[in-house]
């Protein structure tokens, strides 16, 4: 049990149980499942850019760093059974057998980092900067730390040429930063 | 995903199904160093989907998009590297995904989590609780569905004022939402006594 406030603790904070944190990892990891399908944002590239890494972020921003890493988790396992709820409708066993099976691994580090972040930097920052760090670092940071060795395992790419998604994933950084702070604002103080 | 299979693998339990997929995958990253050893490790893969009967179309559906991606892979590799190497990283990358997907294309997703929950059960004394687990797994297989409809309201609600709705009000309204169902959802819990 997270011993700092989350946002997500301004809804929930009066009844902090087993229910609550069941309830909330289970609605963020649908929610991140469906930030993976609609809207999916047009590039050009033959990859959807979708807002499910944001999702990773929030988790960790929204409900700290255990509960959003479980929520990634609880998504991951239900991928792992065969749901098609990674973005582009990918799912499955193979997904975790594919060249960008360290990222799927990354985002429940990923997930953990940037809670973990966040709750030590709570109050001590501006809430936007705050997030943004932990955004960059737990976000970008922790999933690149895994995704980036697997995939040049896997392809033998340079581990540079991974880095193109790195201007993108920031704009997400920044994006969940801005929606955490949004969230915040529109929860009441209990 | 899953539906439709004959099962000729039916009878193979899971956990034998999984144990062989994790054999299968160690060998291919341990033994296929070579053409020839792909050429057969890709016999004997496509052995296994005739056997397991999973049709043409399905396996195209599931492989499609790591076949695309190991071309391109493959074909900017042969650039800098010998084209041996460069179309055997891209063999092997299509054969670590075709073992793997085939359990997913012969197995139910009811029957995988079946399998998840009895192998969770020896991790109980460091705290996992595999009834709690399917719960949260069962819990959230009903969710999403609740959440994409939460999506959508708030698209259509934009289109009502005249307005698109950008990723960043929309993001907000649906962790909004999103946190506000979880409130009732804990307390229909909490009323199912999952707290005792």
């Amino acid at each position: 049990m997270p011993t700092t406030s989350t946002p997500a603790d301004r809804t929930h904070a009066a009844r902090r149980s087993t229910s609550t944190d069941v309830a909330l990892i289970s609605c963020f990891a649908a929610l991140i499942a469906v930030l993976g399908i609609v809207p999916p944002i047009a590039v050009g590239l033959p990859v959807p850019i979708t807002l499910q890494t944001m999702g990773v972020m929030l988790a960790g921003l929204v409900l700290g760093a255990r509960r959003g890493a479980l929520s990634v988790l609880v998504l991951l396992a239900l991928v792992a059974v065969g749901l098609p709820l990674l973005s582009g409708g990918r799912g499955g066993l193979g997904v975790f057998a594919g060249p960008s099976a360290g990222y799927l691994v990354g985002f429940v580090l990923g997930a953990y980092v940037t809670g973990w972040v966040s709750e030590r930097l709570e109050g001590r920052i501006p809430p936007l900067a705050g997030y943004l760090t932990a955004a960059v670092v737990g976000g970008i940071g922790a999933v690149y730390l895994i995704g980036i060795p697997v995939l040049v395992w896997r392809t033998g790419a340079d581990p540079l040429a991974s880095l193109v998604f790195l201007p993108g994933d920031l704009v997400k950084a920044s994006l969940a930063a801005v929606v955490a702070v949004g969230v915040r604002r529109a929860l009441p103080d209990r | 995903m899953t539906g439709g299979t004959p099962h000729t693998v039916g009878a193979m339990p899971v956990g034998v199904r999984l144990a062989l997929m994790l054999v299968a995958e160690v060998l291919l990253v341990l033994l296929v160093r070579s053409l020839p050893a792909a050429a057969v490790a890709t016999g004997m893969v496509s052995a296994a989907y005739l056997v397991a009967g999973v049709r043409p179309a399905q396996a195209w559906r599931t492989l499609r998009v790591v076949l695309l991606f190991a071309v391109v892979v493959a074909g900017l590799q042969a650039i800098v590297l010998p084209v041996e190497r460069a179309l055997l990283i891209g063999i092997v990358m299509v054969l670590a995904v075709a073992i793997a997907a085939l359990v997913t294309l012969t197995t139910s997703t009811t029957d995988l989590l079946d399998a998840l929950e009895r192998g969770l059960g020896p991790l109980r004394p460091v705290g996992v609780d595999p009834e709690r687990v399917a719960l949260t797994l069962a819990l959230t297989m009903r969710t999403v569905p609740v959440i994409g409809g939460f999506g959508r309201r708030l698209r259509e609600a934009g289109r009502a004022r005249g307005a698109r709705v950008g990723a960043i009000t929309y993001a907000i309204g649906l962790v909004v939402l999103t946190l506000q169902h979880a409130e009732r959802v804990g307390d229909a819990l909490r009323a199912r006594g999952v707290d005792d």
